[in-house]
């Protein structure tokens, strides 16, 4: 499957008009100074040569340098990666903490006027665009109310040493609690633009799987047992709704994972997001291949993670 | 648990653990969100924002401009500009050097006692050293600026080439504080060549201990010393107090630094970035639009603008008929209502442009006015030429420049006063890299363009604009293909004489020229604006866009 992504990604990125030594010399360049930089970067052979020099290097883990840094791709997003896995790690806490139990209410009282307004609010959710929802929180939360930071992942004067790359472990692990909170609030803007969408889709999700098992006939059981009503839904409907529910965590979670590219750039977070931004504003094919191919690892992994947590939840299920 | 549960748990777990072990490959290094003392905004801190972060940080393997605003503050030059013009001072060099044998030779004495950062001593060894690394292809250190290295390209591009195409011949020590240049043949722009920001003067030592390692270990004898460098996101220096500028007036390019700190942070996202300035993150922010003006001082910061060096003009192809006719290039340029283009699009951001570089730059030619937005004379024009319902295309960039605030605006406003002349002109764009290779191998009738000067030389608006060395099949600088021989030959002793009053003479001329042959309507001379926050005093908005922040000082609290 890899190959096959990286297949159409080769030929795509360089179906794209524009010349990447052109953008990478600018404006100001000479036909000669082209020529060089084309031929540095081995764009002068014929395409079919560059895609097996670059299968030869990818199978030996080696990506290619990259045009907007001039480091080895993989460098480049091991280095990015751990600040996009703290942000989607946040952003899903906020996407299911919020969104599972709002999508419980709203099917335990399908129809009612709760339930409406969260319909409407998920409605709202999935189809907001996120750089107008980040501008709208920048814009409050911070230039108004100046009660969050931005932009980055630290406010000046706070620094912590790479240990795993996640901002609120290396300050723990380093016990610099200010940088801890700090990073914490700074986490908070772009947790919350990131997290609408992903919100939204679980709300709907799980109410509408929550809906149909509420009708089973083991909740009827349950509830005819005389059980109360909290632990009938929680102990014996969410669980069984649940499968769907982890299903779309799952693929949301490795969809942002693979980097959030507006929310990155807006916020300037320096992650795989941001450096996919770089890479396809500038042409930067190594990089546009080296962001495509980890996303589609990553996807792979996820879904495997989520398939061997079906065994856990649904007993029935058997590998 | 049971065995089953217990290998259910561990093979999730498993692949929980395979994608979280890749972050423990983000080891080594620190997150920082910039440096400062220890918690909270430091007020000595200088945190000057932009829209790009560098790519190298070796000044003379790379064009780009956010790279070199970087080494400027690192790297001193023999010469520098002066602070907000482009007159050339001296700076490593002790005093500007008179030309001799009719500019074939420059002997340059230099400064005495100035130290590099890491303690090597500046001397003529160590010009020798950086002008021959440039210079000569087989020298062991022409090699360095990671891998997206421009492979010294300003070099060639100010000084012709390398080894036998150098203009530069040969550089020697004279004694320990003289350098004598020769020269091939005399080079009108030489003393501004030198002292543009990509010639700073490394330390020999550095580059010997490691050239390849270079780009991201800058070490230059400027007014601030290399900290570190956060890939994506921020640059960090530290006051260099042993400079040498420090005793140096203000008005000669010294004094300071007077921050102890500085950090330069890329906030792609221009309206983030200008939040971030409001929001008080910021010290200064570039790449403000005109629209980000008002709001900017609204908020009770300040606005100061860069003196232009910059043009921005609608070029029309002078390959492509009608254009090929110069009354159809004057119609065209008649029916525009240009002042109320500029006015709208540019406000406080622009000057209309008269001729065809900006005034900052000498030998400007201020007897030259525009023609006056005539749509009757413009029809006429157009009748006596034959084409009185013309039909073309008006290409525009889709992309903000900092010569073009908004592109597709301007386009559109042209359109409506290209159509009551008569000529209907479809508006036309594409992505940016492709706009420029396709205007760059003469794809369009007529094409919004710009340009941002690298010294303030003359030569390096109308030669490099205008000159029909330029109207390049591919890669073309010149994209109105304008080629006219007697233009071709006043440029040329632009360039090579180094008489001053022969230089007037043959600039002024060929605007004349130009202006009677109307290859693009000039549009205007932009003045980038920048924002501060209050208490930042002493920015000297310089035109070349590269400003060194040694005279910047923070007053009381950010």
């Amino acid at each position: 499957m890899l190959i096959g992504v990286s297949l159409v990604v080769f030929f795509m990125v360089r179906a794209i008009p524009g010349d990447p030594a052109q953008l990478l010399l600018g404006q100001q360049a000479t036909q000669e100074q082209v020529a060089q930089v084309r031929e540095n970067m081995g764009l002068d052979k014929p395409v079919v040569v560059q895609y097996g020099l670059f299968l030869i290097d990818a199978a030996r883990g080696d990506l290619g340098d990259s045009i907007v840094t001039g480091r080895p791709v993989t460098t480049e997003l091991f280095a990015r990666f751990p600040a996009t896995l703290e942000l989607t790690l946040f952003a899903m806490l906020v996407a299911v903490f919020v969104g599972v139990p709002v999508g419980v209410i709203s099917a335990v009282k399908p129809y009612s006027r709760l339930d409406k307004v969260t319909s409407v609010l998920a409605l709202t959710g999935i189809s907001m665009p996120i750089f107008w929802l980040a501008m709208i929180l920048i814009v409050v939360f911070f230039v108004t109310l100046g009660i969050l930071p931005f932009p980055g992942r630290l406010s000046i004067g706070y620094a912590v040493p790479s240990i795993t790359g996640l901002v609120l472990v290396d300050s723990l692990l380093t016990l610099n609690f200010a940088a801890f909170w700090d990073g914490f609030l700074h986490l908070i803007m772009p947790a919350i633009a990131l997290g609408t969408f992903p919100m939204a889709v679980i709300t709907r999700m799980t109410r509408s799987s929550m809906l149909e098992v509420m009708g089973e006939d083991y909740v009827r059981t349950a509830r005819a047992k005389g059980l109360v009503p909290w632990r009938v839904v929680f102990k014996h409907a969410l669980r069984n709704a649940m499968l769907p529910t982890v299903t779309v965590i799952g693929l949301q979670t490795g969809i942002l994972m693979g980097g959030a590219i507006i929310t990155e750039t807006i916020f300037s977070w320096p992650g795989v997001g941001q450096f996919a931004y770089d890479s396809i504003s500038r042409r930067d094919y190594a990089g546009i291949q080296g962001v495509v191919l980890y996303g589609a690892s990553l996807f792979v992994l996820v879904n495997l993670f989520v398939d061997l947590l079906y065994a856990v939840l649904d007993p029935r299920v058997r590998y | 648990m049971n065995r089953r549960q217990f290998l259910r748990l561990s093979g999730a777990g498993f692949a929980g653990a395979a994608l979280l072990g890749a972050a423990g490959c983000g080891g080594g290094g620190t997150i920082s969100g910039g440096q400062g003392g220890g918690g909270g905004g430091n007020v000595n801190t200088f945190v000057f924002g932009r829209g790009a972060d560098s790519v190298t940080l070796d000044p003379i393997n790379t064009t780009d401009g956010e790279s070199l605003r970087v080494t400027r503050q690192i790297f001193d030059g023999l010469l520098d500009f002066a602070p907000e013009s482009t007159d050339v001072i001296p700076a490593l060099a002790a005093e500007i050097p008179k030309p001799e044998d009719g500019g074939r030779l420059y002997t340059f004495t230099l400064r005495e006692g100035v130290t590099f950062h890491d303690g090597a001593p500046f001397n003529a060894e160590a010009v020798v050293f950086n002008f021959d690394r440039w210079r000569l292809e087989d020298n062991e250190f022409h090699t360095g600026g990671g891998g997206q290295s421009e492979n010294f390209a300003y070099y060639v591009g100010q000084f012709g080439g390398f080894d036998g195409d150098s203009i530069i011949e040969a550089v020697e020590a004279v004694d320990e504080y003289t350098v004598r240049f020769s020269l091939k043949q005399p080079q009108g722009p030489f003393l501004k060549n030198v002292a543009m920001s990509p010639f700073g003067i490394a330390s020999p030592k550095a580059i010997q201990n490691n050239v390849e390692g270079f780009w991201q270990n800058p070490v230059g004898s400027g007014p601030f010393t290399f900290v570190s460098w956060n890939r994506g996101s921020t640059v960090e220096l530290e006051a260099n107090d042993e400079w040498w500028g420090a005793d140096v007036p203000a008005s000669e390019g010294g004094g300071g630094p007077e921050v102890s700190k500085v950090t330069i942070r890329a906030i792609p996202d221009n309206t983030a970035r200008v939040a971030a300035l409001v929001g008080g993150e910021l010290s200064a922010a570039d790449g403000l639009t005109p629209d980000d003006v008002k709001p900017v001082e609204q908020a009770g910061l300040k606005v100061e603008y860069r003196p232009p060096l910059t043009i921005g003009y609608l070029a029309m192809n002078n390959e492509k008929a009608p254009f090929d006719n110069p009354d159809v290039r004057r119609a065209i340029y008649q029916a525009i209502d240009m002042d109320a283009i500029v006015e709208a699009f540019f406000g406080n951001t622009g000057e209309i442009a008269t001729t065809y570089m900006p005034p900052t730059v000498p030998f400007f030619n201020d007897q030259i006015e525009r023609f006056p937005f005539d749509p009757d004379a413009a029809r006429q024009l157009l009748a006596d030429a034959g084409e009185e319902n013309l039909q073309t295309e008006l290409w525009y960039m889709p992309i903000p420049r900092p010569y073009m605030p908004d592109g597709k605006g301007i386009a559109q406003a042209m359109q409506q006063d290209l159509k009551e002349v008569g000529v209907t002109a479809k508006l036309v764009t594409r992505e940016w890299g492709t706009y420029l290779q396709e205007t760059g191998e003469g794809a369009h009738p007529m094409a919004l363009l710009g340009w941002t000067g690298d010294n303030g030389d003359p030569d390096n608006f109308l030669n490099v604009l205008l000159g029909s060395a330029s109207a390049t099949p591919t890669d073309a600088l010149n994209i109105a293909y304008y080629k006219n021989p007697e233009v071709d030959k006043l440029l040329q002793q632009g360039q090579s004489t180094i008489v001053e009053s022969e230089r007037e003479q043959a600039y002024m001329e060929a605007q004349e020229l130009l202006v009677e042959d109307t290859p693009w309507v000039p549009i205007a001379y932009a003045k980038p604006p920048l924002g501060f926050q209050k208490n930042v005093q002493g920015y000297q908005a310089s035109p070349t866009g590269g400003e060194a922040f040694n005279t910047v000082t923070l007053s009381g609290g950010a």
